[in-house]
This record gives C-alpha cells, sequence and structure tokens, in this order.
C-alpha cells in the first residue's frame, strides 16, 4: 500500500532527523562546557594552571593540548555515527 | 642579532616569485574550466574531501594566526594557546551543526539556506549586509597586516605591497574563481603545514630534545610563568565573550561556509571539516614549539627590537636555525598566506553582491547565466578594489580589533540565522531579517562603546560598554529577537515548507520536490 509506505518513510526520515539534531547538540554542548571551562580556569585559577607536573609540563599546557585533542575525538564520534549509521538510514530512505 | 629582514634579499623574492607564478598557471588551468556561475562560485562541486580540507584549513589560518600567535607564544608563552584554542574549537561545531545541511540547501552562500523557505527578497537584503560588514572588517584587518608585514619581510614601501597583493589576488579570482581560489589554498595550506613543520623540527634538532625538554629550557631561562597563564585573561566575561565570538563565529565566516558548495555530496561536506580540523590543531600545536623556539633561540629582546607586537618571532627563528634562504622561505610563505585568505574572502563578498543581491533582489531570481557570470565578475572587480582602497586608507591604524569585530558579527548576525532556519520549524522571515540586522548593528554598536575602541583607539579613560567583545551580549540576543519575532509573525507557508526542506537536508537537493 503506497500511502502506508509513504507515511512509514515519513516517520523514519522524522526520527533520523530527531536523532541527529539530539546527536549534533550534545556534542556541541560537550565541546562549549569544555571550552568554556578551560576559559574560566584560566581566567580563575591561574596558579593551578601554572602547576608544573613534569620539567616543562604544566597543567595548563596539558589541559589546553588535551581541549585540541577533544574537538578532535568529538568529530570522530560524529563522523563515525554519521558515515555509518546516518549514511545507511538515508540510503534506505532513498531507495524506497 | 643582525637580522637581514626587511632588506629586499635574493632568497624571498625567489621563493615569492616561484609561488605567483605558480599560482598564475594554476588560475589559467583553472580560467578554462571556469564557464558559468556553478564554476565560478563552487568549482563546478568537484572539490574531493582531503582537498577540501586542505583549503579550508588554508582560507582559515591566517598570517596573523602564523605570524601573531608564534609571536604571542615568544613574548608570554602559555597566553598563546588560548588563542589557538579559540580559533579552533568552532570547527566541531561546524562539522555538528552546519557543514551538511549548507551542502544540501544551498547554492553559492549561506542566505541561500536561510532564504530557502522563507522570503527570499528581505532575507538575502539582511544576509548581504551582514556578510558584507564581515568581509569588509576581515578584509581590512588582513589588508593592512599585509601592508605591515611585507614591508617588514621585504622592505618593499606599504602602498606597493598593497597594490602587489591586490592585483595577484584579483587576477586568482576574476579568472581562476573557486576552482583557482581553493588550488591557491590548497598550495598554500601545504607549504605553511609543511614550512612550520620543518622550523620545529630545525628548533627540536638545535635544542636536542622534545617539546617538553624545549619548554622545559624556556621556563629555566625566561622564568616558571612562561608555562602559565598570564596577563591576556584578566577577566572571566571577557575571556567567556571573545571565546564565545571566536567559537560560533567560525561557524558564520562566509568564506568558510562557500567552501561547502565545492564538494560533490553531505558525506564528502562531512570528511572535509574533519580533514581541516585535524590541520588546523596540528598547525596550532606547532606553532606553540615556533613561539617557544622564538623565545629561547632568539630572545624576546631581540624579537622586540624588530616588531612590538612580537609579529616577526617565526621569520627570526627561521634565520635564526636556517639561515637566510630558509627565511626567505618562510616570508615567502607568509606573504602567499595572505594572498590566498585575502582571495577567499574577495570570492565571498563577490558573490554576495552579485548572486545574493543582483541576482536574487534586483532581478528576482531570473536572471540568464551570461548576465549572472558578467555580474559575478564585475562584482569580484569592485571587492577587489575596495580592498586596496581600504588597505591604504587604513594605513597606520590600529586595526587589531577587526578580527574581532569580524567574528562577532559573523557569530550574532549569521550563524543564529542559520542555525534557526535549519533547525526550528516557526521560524518566519520577519524573524530572519531582525535577528541578522540585530546581530550585526549590536555588535558594531558595542564594539564602538567597548574599551577596545573607546580606550584602545580613541584613549578614553573608560568605556560604557565593559567587555572588549560584544559576544556575549549580541549572539544570545540575535537568538531572542530571531525567536521572538518569529513568534509575533507566524508565517504558515515557511512552517510548511520546513518539511521539504528537511526531506532535502537529510536525503540530498534532488529530494525535495515530492
Amino acid at each position: 500500500m503506497p500511502a502506508q509506505s509513504d507515511d512509514d518513510r515519513h516517520r523514519a526520515l522524522e526520527a533520523l532527523a530527531a536523532a541527529q539534531w539530539r546527536l549534533a547538540l550534545r556534542l556541541t554542548l560537550t565541546m562549549l562546557a569544555l571550552y568554556a571551562g578551560f576559559t574560566l580556569l584560566v581566567a580563575w585559577a591561574k596558579p593551578l594552571l601554572a602547576t608544573p607536573l613534569v620539567p616543562g609540563l604544566s597543567l595548563g599546557i596539558l589541559l589546553g593540548g588535551l581541549l585540541i585533542v577533544a574537538a578532535w575525538v568529538l568529530i570522530w564520534i560524529y563522523v563515525r555515527w554519521a558515515n555509518d549509521h546516518y549514511d545507511r538510514t538515508v540510503a534506505s530512505l532513498r531507495e524506497r | 642579532m643582525d637580522t637581514s629582514l626587511g632588506q629586499t634579499h635574493a632568497a624571498a623574492i625567489a621563493w615569492f616569485f616561484l609561488f605567483v607564478a605558480a599560482t598564475l598557471g594554476i588560475t589559467f588551468w583553472a580560467a578554462r574550466r571556469t564557464r558559468s556561475t556553478e564554476h565560478f562560485y563552487a568549482a563546478g562541486r568537484s572539490v574531493t574531501g582531503l582537498q577540501n580540507g586542505l583549503a579550508l584549513a588554508g582560507d582559515y589560518m591566517s598570517a596573523a594566526s602564523f605570524l601573531g600567535i608564534a609571536g604571542l607564544v615568544a613574548l608570554s608563552g602559555f597566553d598563546g594557546l588560548i588563542y589557538s584554542i579559540g580559533f579552533l574549537v568552532g570547527w566541531p561545531v561546524v562539522t555538528f551543526l552546519i557543514a551538511e545541511p549548507l551542502r544540501n540547501l544551498g547554492r553559492f552562500t549561506f542566505a541561500d539556506v536561510v532564504a530557502a523557505r522563507l522570503r527570499p527578497v528581505p532575507v538575502r537584503l539582511a544576509a548581504a549586509f551582514g556578510t558584507l560588514a564581515v568581509v569588509t572588517f576581515y578584509l581590512i584587518a588582513q589588508m593592512v597586516g599585509a601592508g605591515n608585514l611585507i614591508k617588514l619581510l621585504f622592505g618593499i614601501p606599504y602602498e606597493w605591497a598593497i597594490v602587489i597583493v591586490g592585483l595577484v589576488m584579483t587576477a586568482y579570482v576574476l579568472f581562476g574563481g573557486m576552482l583557482a581560489t581553493t588550488w591557491v589554498q590548497i598550495v598554500k595550506a601545504v607549504l605553511l603545514i609543511g614550512g612550520a613543520f620543518a622550523l620545529a623540527g630545525l628548533v627540536l634538532w638545535e635544542v636536542g630534545g622534545g617539546p617538553l625538554s624545549l619548554f622545559a629550557r624556556a621556563a629555566a631561562e625566561h622564568g616558571d610563568q612562561v608555562l602559565g597563564p598570564g596577563q591576556l585573561v584578566a577577566d572571566p566575561l571577557d575571556a567567556l565573550s571573545l571565546g564565545l565570538a571566536l567559537m560560533l563565529g567560525t561557524a558564520g565566516l562566509p568564506h568558510i561556509l562557500m567552501r561547502f558548495y565545492t564538494v560533490p555530496d553531505a558525506r564528502t561536506a562531512r570528511t572535509s571539516v574533519a580533514w581541516a580540523t585535524g590541520f588546523i590543531g596540528v598547525f596550532y600545536l606547532l606553532t606553540f614549539v615556533l613561539g617557544f623556539g622564538a623565545m629561547v633561540i632568539v630572545g624576546p629582546e631581540a624579537i622586540r627590537a624588530v616588531d612590538k607586537g612580537g609579529n616577526m618571532a617565526a621569520p627570526l627563528l627561521a634565520e635564526a636555525v636556517g639561515g637566510t634562504g630558509f627565511l626567505g622561505f618562510i616570508a615567502a610563505v607568509a606573504f602567499a598566506t595572505i594572498l590566498a585568505v585575502v582571495a577567499g574572502l574577495t570570492l565571498s563578498g563577490a558573490a554576495a553582491l552579485s548572486h545574493d543581491v543582483w541576482v536574487n533582489v534586483v532581478r528576482g531570481g531570473e536572471a540568464p547565466e551570461r548576465e549572472q557570470f558578467l555580474v559575478a565578475r564585475v562584482a569580484t572587480v569592485l571587492g577587489s578594489l575596495s580592498a586596496v582602497a581600504l588597505g591604504i586608507v587604513f594605513k597606520g591604524e590600529n586595526v587589531a580589533y577587526m578580527v574581532g569585530l569580524a567574528f562577532a558579527i559573523a557569530a550574532s548576525a549569521n550563524f543564529p540565522a542559520l542555525v534557526l532556519s535549519i533547525f526550528w520549524r516557526p521560524f518566519s522571515t520577519r524573524g530572519a531579517q531582525a535577528s541578522m540586522l540585530v546581530g550585526t548593528l549590536s555588535s558594531l554598536l558595542l564594539i564602538f562603546l567597548s574599551p577596545t575602541i573607546q580606550v584602545a583607539v580613541l584613549g578614553h579613560a573608560s568605556a560604557p560598554f565593559p567587555l572588549k567583545n560584544p559576544g556575549l551580549v549580541t549572539i544570545p540576543l540575535a537568538f531572542l529577537v530571531g525567536i521572538v519575532v518569529s513568534l509575533l509573525t507566524p508565517e504558515p507557508d515557511a512552517a510548511t515548507r520546513f518539511d521539504a526542506m528537511q526531506r532535502r537536508l537529510h536525503l540530498g537537493p534532488e529530494a525535495g520536490e515530492e
């Protein structure tokens, strides 16, 4: 029945759009929170960030480096989900 | 320390001519493939993910971030990292919220997306206003920076430097369009990252250890405070405001957004931002090493003696570890960087003028292809002439705040309207228009009232508005205005078209008409 399948398709697309939005929003807010946290530490906890961990490496440099790595990891999570799950669902919706 | 900076020496000139000859060759090749607006604005949608990743990185890594951040690190250590991080964290946002919708919903400019289900004329005018404001301030900062840098690097008079940049950049954009601009960005990105790698390698060779032993030596010679936060960030609200503008502004820069139209599909757009973020992150980590290298090998006093702002730290370091030949190479790379960024900006400004204002507002969306192509080229020439004129008019002015202002406008005028139009059904034409205009005008007004202009430029004792960057106020304000005005002026047609737009967003541009 074409009407039934159109309806299904519409619902599947809405579910996919909602899933994409949820993940995108969560990852964006994570990045925002990490960055805001780092910025506030830089403003409020200067002595803490200046704490040396090993010669040449302060806590601030470590956290700053980790923030760049965090940006890569968040993007990697999204790209993996999208290349895998999202693209496959989109392809199946296009075929129907 | 003796330096040959500022003298016109053979190595720099040779490297520079090599770069210009190679990129003009690319332009000649691209010009024969640029036969329509689809090619002129979007390189025929033929760019691969890795290529676009490099081109995005090329568009984003300006000479200001290469020379400026290395200089900041060389003079004050850790604080340079704060800027690098601010410039990087916007890229995840571009990946999650912007890249794929842009590719599937638009053709040439970000206004295509905002106007997709709204009434086009008011939306495009407001979007063009915001775009041109961002491009103008970013261009002034780049052109004035270019004139000063080239004077310092090559000893060429300021006006000549501006005119040379203007002429070469116009040739790229006018004849080669987006295809040439993309390849210029790729060549520049490879040279810049390669140059930074080579320089960092020479530094670590000279120091005889890894980055940590370099940092440890810097701390031993210049005090432990170079490894911790200094005076750059004093007030937390100020820091958050600048941070928010840098992060969300990246997702609203017109010349960056335009790049997502050059790839064949949404998947490639996604891959290309991942590549770009990788390259840009590596580049900023290298810059951090270069800054500390300059602190240890050249020394802050010698760097300040050449340029108070520290901008010559990386070139001086290149001369110290690699001799005059390597200095020439790094100087030519910095020049190439300026050329490429300015070309990208000019192309996006020309697209706003010709595609948004002329074709879609003046001609109501119906103009013959020949006319569109002609107008695009006229707009390019106008844009280039204004860039040269602005560069000369603002000679000697303090324009450092203009990059922050460009990011604030991009974050307040472009980003909220883009996100609301893609993800929020009730968004209306009036809401979009109000959000973009309020975003642009409030950024301009608050920057004018801020210490950035009142204290740093005009020399007053205090400023009516406390924050140096207005992002913390103007970004939420633009969102709020967009939402409230949309709720007050419901637009049932736009809400109905939202469903068709969602289909196109997810299933691709061809899935809209059902």
